[in-house]
């Protein structure tokens, strides 16, 4: 892994840590949305305790969000998911206003935004959140800096400015020098960043992300995820987040909500809702997910049987490994900091040749960090010829993990 | 077992007094339709005028060029430029000018009515569906019924011309600026909605040019429909090369008749052709 890939992993669980004494930003409050003609009779059959499915072969009225309730918190990445007609679309559009809620209120900084007028909305639209669409939503009249530009110039900015903005925008997503070509010939994956680079433009609290990686195939979707907790490092923005793919939703998410026929069930840290899933299908949604996107090396490390110090003679090491029946051992200085490996075989050679633990000591042991997630190491664990060392910034040795740990957990 | 072949009844008609109501209506309202008829007739007169005062040579070369750069093809503009060559040739010009400049005043006119009311229409499902059968109706309606009325209210000539004309060529006009505007990708007006476009904003910088195709495919069928009355508004006394075709008609001349015809159809060639051209532009410059 490189560094930078190190860095923001190990921001980010520190993130995480503190995520439930963050306040809240955006709360919604009891937020129905109702499509059809007969909604009062609806609602009332709902109440009754009809599902969804029921209410709608009754009234041909769909409920597609019933009294959510939750809170996103400042700076966070707050992910929806849920499958296709579970209502998640129709509740990030609620953030904006692009859906006007049936019933119930969605407070932003404790201003109730269902109840804002023409003037007040539009000002909360042009600074305060912003869009990224699922199949782009760029206008295919305008250029790549004119797509960017757009939030800008409908605010009123002035030329130069806007194009300053832009540029900048542009220059952060990685798409410098295509600024003007049309947005025709650009892959998926560039026209998404445009998508990106156009919402951020606006400098927005927050960020509504309706499947932005959907359209887009495996790998480009990897670095866009991948991409974006980089621009979240760097800009600090409160990101809602929609997906169908609860790998993703791990991944990206500090807290996950999932949705099912227009409710949420359940809004918790992808931790806790491993840990503690609240339904059968919680757990069922959990159980497709690849864990290795959630589990980090510290959940699965173990302690090295055979640690032995540097100053120790070769006799000591030989004893140590003896005595724990295995053929190397991690060798340590100052107490904990982690120095390399010996196998057994060097250490015999050593006794015999009188040579010290730190002549054969070999040294170009792969580490990785207690924070990183198994899916990041996969690679590393399975090639390296002898377990990783788990070791913390300031290179203590915290545990170690084998190829068998990283590949039992993945079942 | 009559009455299943002869209908029963029959509800009493009586056409002598919506003629009569129609006669008064014009009489009544003679000089609202006498300022109506000036304006028309001075609209058809300004660009008949400017017509006449560009020189033949001049008026085929910018068609060429026109059609060359729209083309992007030399030998199209060539072609165009011959076939107006004809109609010079065979003394239709300044007859061709008289019908061209009857054409121009009913697809401006269509224009400027038609695009609101397609954009007013494609807002809301209410407002389509009222006129949806109008629509309908303007388009079905056998032509020469309202030939009738526009004559009576405008009298003889080029004013009566305009308004069939219009009537007539102003519906596809409507409809296709309606469905350009409704066909955009939902996301990219969700897009402007969302960055806080207000309504105005939204349409112009967004929804018109994204329909703009499908609107300019509006104007060239305008043309077209506008270019297929030039006959029929003869007979309400449109001069021009429509009439030259009817007077070959009534007198069975078949060689006036056919002469005056293949102009109608150069004309008809030469505009659709440069008229789809700025459609294809117009897709260019959005899609790719």
């Amino acid at each position: 892994m490189d560094n930078n890939k190190v860095k923001i992993i190990e921001k980010r669980e520190q993130e995480k840590k503190d995520i439930d004494n963050r306040e809240t930003l955006l709360e919604v409050r009891n937020l129905s949305k109702l499509y059809g003609n007969e909604k009062k009779e609806a609602i009332k059959l709902k109440e009754s305790g009809l599902t969804k499915d029921e209410v709608y072969a009754e009234t041909k009225t769909t409920i597609a969000l019933w009294d959510v309730c939750l809170e996103v918190k400042n700076k966070e990445i707050f992910v929806i998911i849920g499958l296709s007609g579970s209502g998640k679309s129709t509740l990030v559009r609620c953030f904006n206003m692009l859906n006007k809620p049936t019933s119930g209120s969605i407070f932003y900084d404790g201003k109730d935004i269902s109840k804002y007028n023409n003037k007040e909305l539009m000002d909360y639209r042009r600074n305060k959140i912003s869009m990224v669409f699922q199949s782009f939503g760029l206008m295919s009249h305008r250029n790549v800096l004119g797509n960017v530009e757009y939030g800008l110039e409908v605010k009123g900015v002035n030329k130069q400015e806007r194009y300053k903005k832009a540029m900048e925008m542009i220059s952060m997503v990685g798409l410098d020098g295509v600024e003007m070509e049309p947005i025709s010939n650009l892959s998926g994956g560039m026209k998404q960043r445009v998508g990106i680079a156009r919402a951020l433009a606006n400098d927005p609290e927050v960020l509504l992300m309706d499947e932005p990686f959907s359209a887009l195939d495996p790998l480009v979707r990897k670095d866009m995820q991948f991409e974006l907790l980089n621009i979240q490092r760097q800009l600090d923005k409160t990101i809602i987040f929609i997906t169908h793919d609860i790998n993703e939703a791990f991944k990206l998410g500090d807290r996950v909500a999932i949705m099912k026929d227009g409710e949420v069930i359940q809004v918790d840290t992808p931790e806790r809702m491993t840990s503690n899933p609240k339904t059968e299908y919680v757990k069922r949604f959990i159980d497709s997910a690849d864990k290795t996107q959630v589990i980090s090396v510290k959940n699965v490390m173990i302690t090295p049987n055979s640690i032995v110090r540097l100053r120790d003679n070769p006799k000591i090491a030989i004893k140590t490994m003896r005595e724990s029946e295995v053929s190397s051992a991690y060798v340590i200085s100052q107490k904990t900091k982690f120095e390399g490996v010996i196998t057994l075989d060097d250490a015999l050679r050593a006794q015999k040749e009188g040579l010290e633990l730190s002549d054969i000591l070999i040294r170009d042991i792969l580490t990785t960090s207690p924070d990183a997630l198994l899916t990041d190491i996969i690679a590393d664990a399975t090639e390296s010829k002898f377990p990783l060392a788990v070791v913390d910034e300031e290179n203590n040795l915290k545990g170690i993990v084998s190829k068998v740990h990283v590949l039992s957990s993945m079942q | 077992m009559n009455w299943l072949y002869e209908f029963p009844f029959e509800i009493p008609m009586d056409l002598k007094a919506i003629d009569a109501s129609v006669r008064a209506f014009s009489v009544e309202y003679d000089g609202f339709f006498s300022v109506i008829r000036g304006g028309l007739v001075n609209l058809v007169s300004f660009f008949n005028n400017v017509l006449d005062m560009i020189p033949w040579a001049v008026f085929i070369l910018l068609v060429f060029l026109a059609g060359w750069r729209v083309s992007r093809k030399i030998s199209k503009g060539l072609l165009f430029a011959v076939l107006l060559l004809f109609i010079g040739a065979v003394g239709f010009w300044s007859l061709m000018n008289e019908t061209l400049a009857i054409i121009l005043a009913s697809v401006l006119i269509s224009l400027l009515i038609g695009f609101p009311i397609g954009i007013f229409i494609s807002t809301g499902d209410r407002a389509n569906n009222i006129m949806r059968p109008i629509l309908d109706t303007m388009q079905t309606m056998p032509v020469f019924v309202y030939l009738i009325p526009a004559m009576l209210f405008f009298g003889l000539g080029k004013a009566p011309a305009v308004i069939a004309t219009t009537i007539y060529a102003i519906v596809p006009m409507i409809r296709l600026t309606n469905l350009g505007i409704r066909q955009i990708d939902g996301e990219i007006v969700e897009a402007s909605k969302a960055f806080g476009s207000t309504k105005l904003q939204s349409l112009i910088k967004v929804q018109i040019p994204q329909a703009l195709p499908t609107i300019m495919t509006g104007v060239n069928q305008t043309l077209m429909m506008a270019i297929s009355m030039v006959v029929t508004t003869s007979m309400i006394g449109a001069t021009g090369l429509g009439m030259e075709v009817l007077i070959a008609v009534n007198r069975v001349e078949i060689g006036r008749g056919l002469v005056s015809g293949t102009s109608v159809v150069i004309i008809a060639v030469v505009l659709d052709r440069l008229t789809q051209g700025l459609v294809k532009r117009s897709e260019v410059k959005t899609d790719g």
